[in-house]
Parts: structure tokens; sequence; C-alpha cells
């Protein structure tokens, strides 16, 4: 693969590209009467120009950002098999209208009476988010799942607040993301972990157990979990979190799986986050920014984040008079690019399309499964939904390991499944291939992968030493961390 | 792979060493195998009261994190200065020049192995 | 089937190669409890038919585009060059994941090292992050990470005079860690009560808050607030809502401070009414460990080549799970992109230039509004207070006049009612680059018949 080697070799920083007297933009002449900052401002305040900021033409900055887009894997490529990710497509038809004039440039402080298309937006997306998990309301501030987990525990929170009790556990199995602990410690919990079963699901027992020192507020869980397995028990975990005055917080990472098929809302879920760029289609970004907007039960409605979008006839308002509210958890109202898009998307798809999307999920993950269950090790076999997680167990005899396969994998040209997660699957491979793609892509990504154990069992090193034909070789993460450089700076080379 | 017999070792796989009042502290050869290569070493300030069983400090990976357990009471008399610019000692000599912190020892250590015994313990451990 | 999604075919042979007769045993898993019927959808529209539903949605909205417009408190309009659009509409960023396969990643990755860099520069700081969500989160950020630096300190000492959504939002943050948030009045010039802020900066306060420019749009002492946190054992936080202001005025990287973090939205990124738009946060080197959120770092690959790559992944959720520095895990990284081509464009001479003409637009409106002399209805209030692009008006009828600035298609600023925070009576006007004279003169030629 010598093109993209070549045009590696050829672009630096665009700090390097810098040539003084380059411009890469023109203001129109100031038609004001120009000030002397030292007339208007204290003169220890101020600064000139800074040093190190590049001089380039537009030309150069388009060459540069282009050449660096050819580096990069996207979905619009190929099967972006990340589990947990949900990398379906991006439609266009969202991107042309997030853009549209009258939307694109609203200010988030005009007066209620200019923004009604917006905040009717909301609305809409909030009701379409309702009738897709039979919940009671939606927030859309969240920015992002993370973002969910926190505003959703801080609702658990304040309901518990409410009602005299200050409870300070929140039980997660060992397969979650580690967002979950994370956020259950922001919203200032303690977290213990609960060791999953044999079959990788939640354990009953184990959570009974807890729940006898009534210190437990509520209980953090992924459906279908991690290993792509719908929680079979779900309803009766909902049940005995509830009879103990505990809530059911539910991760909406996986909703791929059962969008018009199940309802959260009927498992018991008190809160649930849905990551709008993954189950609706809003663009990764190269990470972010997504969307990750709280559907909760009735039971924490009184606790939502301020402001609420309101309903009065045909007139639409912001509401802040929520006198149990958490407060606010984000700047303005939400990322209302992104919500317009997932609206967008859901409009596109409609009632069937919506299911459909769920089912082909589904069918191209047992697919997948089904065609690598002779080549990779499975460790956990219950059925899949629509992500299936392999280890490198097969593989690791020969020294081969998870990372190798993967990094083999972009020899192949696809990119590889998330690694080494969920912590309770040593060297595990979680595919999830999404309803985006036909039969004929993954069976390429099948070959691929087929074509790895192969060379894993006969050429180790070949495997061990990818991959090869990427923009760059292997990096050496270990030299970034040790001596750290986050930043360029002149005079170094 | 045999374990130097002049230091004791504890289930969480730190070794100690016992001189007088003193007692050296690192961790053991199976430990910086696991983690694989040492990016960051975070020890505690001389003067720093360890409790048995309480963390020392963090080893840290590229991919993980592992905490450092102190097999006795003391006083954080000095933390292996080194680390901060060469923590690959950690891996290259973790019995030697990767040590880590040396304590005033206040109490007893309990629930120690000798050399045979934490190699027996591997064993059983499996090599997983 | 639907455009987006596989076609029959693809089914039949799948479900053949499974051996399954349908698509519904695939979800037997699932128990009949908690299923849901027909979801309760319009069925899938075409393309024209939700065209036409979003620009009817567009229909109902007052587009800022469309008016002259003088909006700020947080979200600022300024030049986008048109480039800046057309590389972000290439699939390969904006449909790129997070750069965990940092081989396939390097667009990705080099962008963020370029972000990063980008951010120290203009905020004088050693270590910035890949960015967080935006201005408010921003700064709680910045409030945790000084808490867990200085853990026996459980006091946050923050200034009046910051945005007061930036404000709401970490009082929900410090709330359930036990931490208290102590805010200083503003003096009678609009800038923090130098006294107060003494009296309230103690030995229990972990950081002190300052946003300059403030949200009355005053220009703050940063040398002596600075001075005066590090003299109680604070950690002095620079909060900044307007980015640009970064190319005229001295940031808090020049004064010692330990973060300078806010927003940076106003490197012309779309209002997008109130979001996504882009938290920046940069701090010392000192605290490189204690940083939230993702981070870029140089390093080589197996040919020598210069690579990136995510490091110091261990502060981070995936790996320190309860103990990490923040939750976050998607951030904002198409934005960051977007700040870093526009801040190319700009460079080094263009990010001064925005910075001047904005101050000079404002500096013009708010002497047309001192002309009138001081006894009118609307009238400065602090007329002798420094400020960069954004002055505050006092008015007691801001909205009723401002309604009436509408309907001349004059967006003439935003109300302080909308804002929370005990803020004056009136309306805060911000002029940049973007407006010209004309609309200048349309707005203070209304002032004066409407004011």
């Amino acid at each position: 693969m010598k093109a993209p080697r070549s045009l590696r070799a050829r672009e630096g920083l665009i700090f390097e590209r810098s040539s003084p007297g380059r411009i890469g933009y023109q203001l129109p002449a100031l038609a004001v009467p120009p000030v002397d900052p030292r007339a208007t401002l204290p003169a220890g305040l101020l600064r000139g120009e800074i040093d190190g900021m590049p001089e380039v033409s537009e030309v150069d900055v388009v060459r540069h950002f282009t050449r660096m887009s050819k580096w990069n894997y996207s979905v619009d490529e190929g099967l972006y098999p990340l589990g947990s990710c949900t990398m379906k497509y991006n439609p266009r038809i969202n991107e042309e209208l997030a853009r549209l004039a009258g939307l694109a440039q609203l200010h988030p402080l005009q007066p209620e009476d200019q923004v009604q298309g917006a905040l009717a937006l909301m609305w809409e997306l909030e009701q379409a988010l309702i009738a897709v998990t039979g919940m009671a309301r939606v927030t859309l501030q969240p920015a992002a799942g993370a973002h969910g987990e926190l505003t959703g525990m801080l609702m658990i929170r304040k309901a518990l607040a409410e009602r005299g009790e200050h409870r300070r556990v929140v039980l997660i199995p060992d397969s979650a993301h580690g967002t979950n602990p994370a956020s259950a410690v922001f919203a200032g919990f303690e977290v213990v972990e609960v060791a999953s079963t044999s079959a990788g699901t939640l354990d009953l027992a184990t959570i009974a157990r807890h729940l006898e020192s009534g210190e437990v507020a509520a209980l953090m869980a992924t459906v279908p979990n991690t290993l792509g397995v719908f929680e079979p028990e779900i309803v009766k975990v909902a049940a005995m979190l509830h009879e103990r005055g505990a809530f059911l917080y539910m991760d909406g990472a996986n909703l791929n799986a059962f969008v018009g098929l199940a309802y959260p809302g009927k498992m018991g879920a008190d809160a649930l986050h849905i990551n709008l760029h993954k189950t609706f289609s809003t663009p990764h970004g190269g990470g972010g920014p997504g969307a990750g907007p709280v559907a909760v039960s009735e039971a924490l409605v009184p606790y939502l984040p301020v402001p609420m979008v309101e309903k009065a006839g045909e007139r639409f308002t912001l509401a802040t008079d929520r006198p149990k509210t958490i407060g606010k958890v984000r700047g303005f109202y939400g990322n209302f690019g992104m919500l317009l898009r997932a609206l967008v998307y859901i409009r596109s798809l409609g009632r069937d399309g919506l299911r459909h999307m769920a089912e082909g999920a589904v069918l191209n993950a047992n697919y997948i499964r089904k065609r690598l269950e002779a080549d990779y090790h499975l460790q956990y076999t219950g059925a899949s939904l629509h992500e299936v997680v392999f280890d490198d167990s097969y593989q690791a005899a020969a020294g081969v390991k998870n990372v190798d396969i993967a990094k083999r994998l972009l020899d192949y040209g696809f990119h590889p499944p998330t690694m080494s997660f969920p912590l309770i699957v040593h060297g595990a491979l979680m595919i999830e291939p999404t309803e985006s793609d036909g039969v004929d892509e993954l069976d390429a990504f099948v070959s691929a992968m087929r074509e790895i154990a192969r060379e894993a069992r006969e050429e180790p090193d070949l495997v061990k030493g990818a991959p090869y034909g990427t923009p760059v070789r292997r990096l050496d993460e270990v030299r970034a961390a040790r001596q750290p450089v986050v930043r360029w700076q002149a005079g170094k080379a | 792979m045999a374990q130097p017999t002049d230091r004791m070792y504890t289930k969480t796989h730190e070794w100690v060493q016992v001189a007088g009042t003193e007692a050296t502290v690192g961790i053991t050869q199976y430990a910086q195998e696991q983690l694989g290569d040492v990016v960051f070493v975070e020890l505690p300030p001389a003067g720093k009261q360890a409790t048995r069983g309480g963390v020392l400090g963090n080893i840290e990976s590229v991919k993980a994190v592992s905490e450092v357990f102190a097999p006795l009471a003391g006083e954080v008399v000095a933390a292996n200065g080194e680390l901060e610019t060469h923590p690959e000692l950690v891996n290259q000599d973790p019995y030697g020049k990767g040590w880590l912190v040396r304590l005033k020892a206040s109490g007893a250590p309990a629930d120690l192995m000798d050399a045979a015994a934490y190699e027996r313990f591997l064993a059983e451990e499996g090599a997983h | 089937m639907h455009r987006y999604l596989a076609g029959e075919d693809d089914r039949r042979r799948m479900l053949a190669a499974i051996g399954c007769a349908s698509v519904d045993e695939l979800f037997a898993s699932i128990p009949a409890a908690v299923r849901c019927g027909e979801l309760p959808l319009a069925p899938a529209r075409s393309e024209e038919e939700v065209r036409r539903e979003f620009w009817a949605l567009a229909g109902r909205n007052i587009a800022p585009e469309c008016t002259a417009s003088f909006l700020g408190a947080g979200v600022y309009r300024h030049t986008t060059p048109a480039v800046a659009d057309a590389l972000l509409q290439r699939g390969e960023f904006f449909t790129a994941y997070t750069p965990y396969q940092p081989e396939v990643s390097q667009g990705t990755l080099q962008a963020i090292f370029e972000f990063q860099t980008f951010v120290c520069q203009l905020s004088g700081m050693e270590v910035a992050n890949a960015s967080l969500y935006d201005g408010a989160t921003a700064v709680v950020e910045a409030v945790l990470m000084a808490h867990r630096i200085q853990p026996d300190r459980p006091r946050v000492v923050v200034a009046g005079s910051l945005h007061p959504d930036y404000r709401a939002v970490l009082e929900t943050y410090c709330r359930p860690q036990g931490l208290t948030v102590v805010a200083v009045p503003w003096a009678d010039d609009g800038g923090v009560d130098a006294a107060a802020l003494v009296a309230a900066l103690d030995s229990r306060a972990c950081c002190l808050v300052v946003q300059s420019p403030n949200v009355l749009g005053v220009v703050e002492d940063l040398p002596a607030l600075g001075e005066a946190a590090r003299r109680a054992g604070a950690l002095a936080i620079q909060a900044v809502a307007e980015a640009t202001s970064l190319g005229l005025l001295a940031p808090g990287g020049a004064f010692g401070y330990d973060v300078v973090c806010g927003e940076a939205q106003a490197f012309g990124l779309p209002a997008a009414f109130g979001g996504p738009h882009l938290g920046f946060f940069a701090t010392r080197q000192a605290h490189m460990r204690q940083l939230p959120g993702r981070l870029v770092g140089e390093t080589a690959d197996a040919d020598g080549a210069r690579g990136y790559v995510l490091t110091l992944a261990t502060r981070e959720q995936h790996i320190r799970r309860a103990r990490a520095t923040s939750n976050i895990c998607t951030n904002h990284g198409l934005m960051a992109l977007a700040a870093t081509i526009v801040l190319s464009l700009l460079g080094r001479k263009g990010v001064r230039e925005v910075a001047l003409a904005s101050h000079a637009t404002a500096e013009y409106l708010k002497a047309g509004i001192r002309a009138r002399g001081s006894g009118r209805r609307a009238r400065l209030a602090f007329p002798d207070t420094p400020t960069y692009d954004e002055f505050l008006v006092l008015h007691d009828d801001a909205d009723g006049l401002l309604a009436r600035l509408k309907d001349e298609l004059i967006l003439g600023g935003v109300s302080t009612s909308r804002l929370g925070g005990g803020l004056p009576r009136g309306f805060l006007v911000a002029a940049t680059e973007h407006n010209t004279r004309e609309e200048c003169d349309r707005l203070l030629d209304a002032l004066r018949r409407l004011a």
C-alpha cells in the first residue's frame, strides 16, 4: 500500500506548514473606528500575537486536513464492528437538515416566541423517545451516555433524599462499562461490584443479599448485557429493587438490539439513557459530540433537570418551575444539533423501519457468530442479540492475543472489534456489526477473521507484527505514556 | 521461576525485605509480567503512615492500574525516586533497582509466605 | 425494506446459514412480558417528506442571520470560513469513531493533537485535553480536579459574575460531592469585589473560579485575583465563555493560574440552539495526571515514523472505573476538529484581528450609547470599566424594548431576566466582527427612538 505511506510521509502538523506572511482568511475592512486596545483596556491585561500560531493559506488548510482524513478508517468506508458502539450508517439527510437556516444558528437565549420551531422539535423528539421506550418522560439535556448516567443517578439520589433516605450504595455488575461506576461515584455514591453468574448474567442471589442492608440506592444494568445477551431475570430484578425502595438504572447503550420489539418501561427501568450517537445514527465524529437523553419512569419525573419543553395548546415553553428538579447538568438545553439529527432518523425509518433496524442488527450479529464460532472461542454461549463476544484463547496457544488479531484485521481493511471489554472475558473481541451491512460485507469480514485464525496457527509472528499496510505501523503506547508529549512546541523536533 | 529467598511475599504479589526496623517493599516478577510495561509509579511521600493491607501506591501500565498494598504498618521513610524517570526499572529489576518504598515498621507483618510457599501459591493460581 | 438496511435476499441467506426460519426466532430470549406492540409512530417517510417537516419547523423560528443580531451571554456569532464545514463533512472525519485503533485513526488523532496545541497557545498553559462538552461542564471538571488535588478543602469560591448556567451546573455537581459553592458579589464597577473575595478565600477553599470577561462583559483583574487565590492556598481557575477574547487579552496561564477552561464555540461554531458546543480545558504539567478527559500524545511507530495515540488512559473511566478523574467517555471531538480548522485558517494574525475587530465594534456601540447621556432609560451599566465585546445596558423593561427591536429585525441583546443569577435589569449586548457598521447604526438609531 504505497500511496498512503507517501502521503503520510509528506504531511506534518499544521504548525509545521506555517510560512510567514501566508493568510487563510479575510475579514471585511473595518467600518467602525479602529480602537487601540491600550486606550480601552489595562495594558497589563493585553497580549500581542500568539507565538507558534500558524500562518497558512486556505489551500494549505484544505490540503492538510484532506490528507489527514485519508489516514482514517470510517463507517462510510466499511464495516466497523466495534462492540457496544453501534457504528451504523450516518445518513446524509440528517446533516443537510441540521444545517438549515432557521435551525443551525438559533441562539438559545432568544425569547420563546422566536424559537417555537426548535421547541416543537425537542417536544417531538421527546414524544418519539417515549414511543420507543415506553417510559414516562425524557430529558434531552445530557450530552453523552455517561452524562446521562450521571443525570439519572442524581435523580435517584434526589428521589431518595426526598424520602429522607441517604442510601450510599450502587450495585454494578462486573461486566459493566467503566462509565457506570465512574458516573455513580460522581453522583456521590459508593460502588459495590456484583460478580456475574457463570452465564454472564445478573446474579439474583447476590443482589438479594446486598439489598438486605437497606443501603442500596440502585442497580445499574445494561440490557442486553455487555455480552449481547438479554438479561433473563430483568423484570424480577426490577421487582426486587422496587420492593426495597431501590431503583433500576438501565444503561441504554445496547438499545439497538430491541427497538420496536421490547420496552425498557416494561422491564421496570426507572431511568434509562439513550445514546443517540449509537441507536439513532447521529455521527460519532471521531469522539463525539453525541447526546444521551434520559427516559424516566413516573417515580423520577419530578426530579428531571430544568428546563423541560412543555406544550400548552399549540405553544411550546421552556418550563423551569419544577420544584424538585436536580437542576441543570449542562449549559442551555441539550445538544440540539444531535437531537435534530436523531429525529430526522426516526422519521426516516418510521415504526416498521425501527423494528427492522433491530431485527437486522440481531440477524447480522448471529450470522457472524455462526460463521466464526469454529475459529474463535466463545466463553458465554447464551443467545446473542446484537453483539457477540469472542475471545483469543484458541490463538493464545501460539502467543497471539486479541490485540494482535485486531492489528492484523487492519491489514485486511476492516476496523477491529472492541477489545478487552467486558472485563469478565479475558482477551475479549466484541463484535457488533449493526444492521447497516449486507451479507457481502459480513462475508468479507468473516473471511478475513478466518484467514487471521489460520495465520495465528501457521504464522503467528506475522500476526504479532501487524499491521503492515496502514498509514502507520503499530504505535509505541508505552513511550507515549512514559514521556508524554501532548502539544507541539516551536523549536522542538 | 525461583523466587529470591532473602525476602517474604504477599498474596497480592508484593515482596518485603526486613532489615532491623526497616522494611523494603516491591512487587514480584509475576506482578510486573502481568502488568506489562510500567509507565508510571505513584508512591507515597516520606512521613506518610501506612496501615497493614492499606494502599501504599499505584503502578500503571498503558492499559491497567494496580494498587500496591503495604505488607505491614509503618511510616514511609523513602520512596524510590528513580522510578519517576525510569519506571521501567520495575519491569527490568523488580527485586533490586525496582524497589518501591522503604518503611519504618511500626507493626508486625501477617499472612506472609516464604519463597517456596509463594512459588506454590503461584502454581495454584494457575497460569491464566 | 429500507435504504439504510440490508435487503430481503440478505436476510434469507443469513437466516438459512444460521438455521432459523424467521428473525423472530432470534428474539426468543426476550420474554413476552416486556414485548411492545407496533410502535406508536408514523411509518417511514421519504427524504422529501422529512425535508418538508423540518423546513416547516425551521420556518417557525426567527433565524438570527436574517436580522441584525447582538446576542451573546455564552454563545457568540463570529465568522465561519466556508472551508470549515466543507472539511467537516468528509465522512472520514465525521463517521469515524474515537481513535482507539490509532493505526487507522491518525487523521483524528493528529487533529486532536493540533487542537490541544491551539488550546495551550490560547490559554498560556502546558497541557490541554481533547475537549469536554461545554463551558459549564468544563468549569465543573476544573473544580472537581481542584478538589481531588486538595481533598481536605471543601469550599469552592466563585465570582458571582460567573455565567449563571455555569454556576447552576456547578451546584448540581458539587452537592453530591459535599462541596459548598460560595459566590462573591461584584463591585459597583462590575468586577469582583476584592475585599469580599479575600474574606471568602479561607483555608477551606480548594479553588477560586473567576470568569473573564465575566457574564456582565467586564474584564477582570486576573493577576490580582490569581494572587489572592494563591495566598489562600487555593487553585486559581479562569473560566472563559467568549474564547476569541484570548486573541487580545492575556490568559490565566500568563498569571500563574492552575486551570484555564471554558467554551470555545465562539471560534466559528454554530450556535445550534445551545449545543453541541465545545468545552476546553488546559492546566499545568504538574496536574497532568489529574486531567479529566481524553489526551492525545506523540509517539513513534515500529518503523520510527511519528504518530499519535490516546495516552495516560489510566486516568479514564474505562480503566480506572470508579476512581477515574472523570466519567466522560464520548466528548466533542468533531467540534474540536471544527475549531482546529477555523484556528488554522485564522492563524496568528487572524486570531488577533478577529478580537480587535470585535472589540472595536463593541466599543463603537458603547460610544454611541454613552453619547446619548446617562440619564436615558437605556444606559451603560459600567461605563468606565473595560469590556471586550460584550456589555450590559441597564433598562427597566428590557423584554419590552427587545420585542420592539425584534419587530425592526434587530435582536438587540439578551435580557438578563433570561439568565437568572441576580443580574441587574437590562440586556447584554454582544458585538463581533460579524456585525457590520450598518447593523450597529441601526441598533443605535432604534435605541434612540425606542429605549
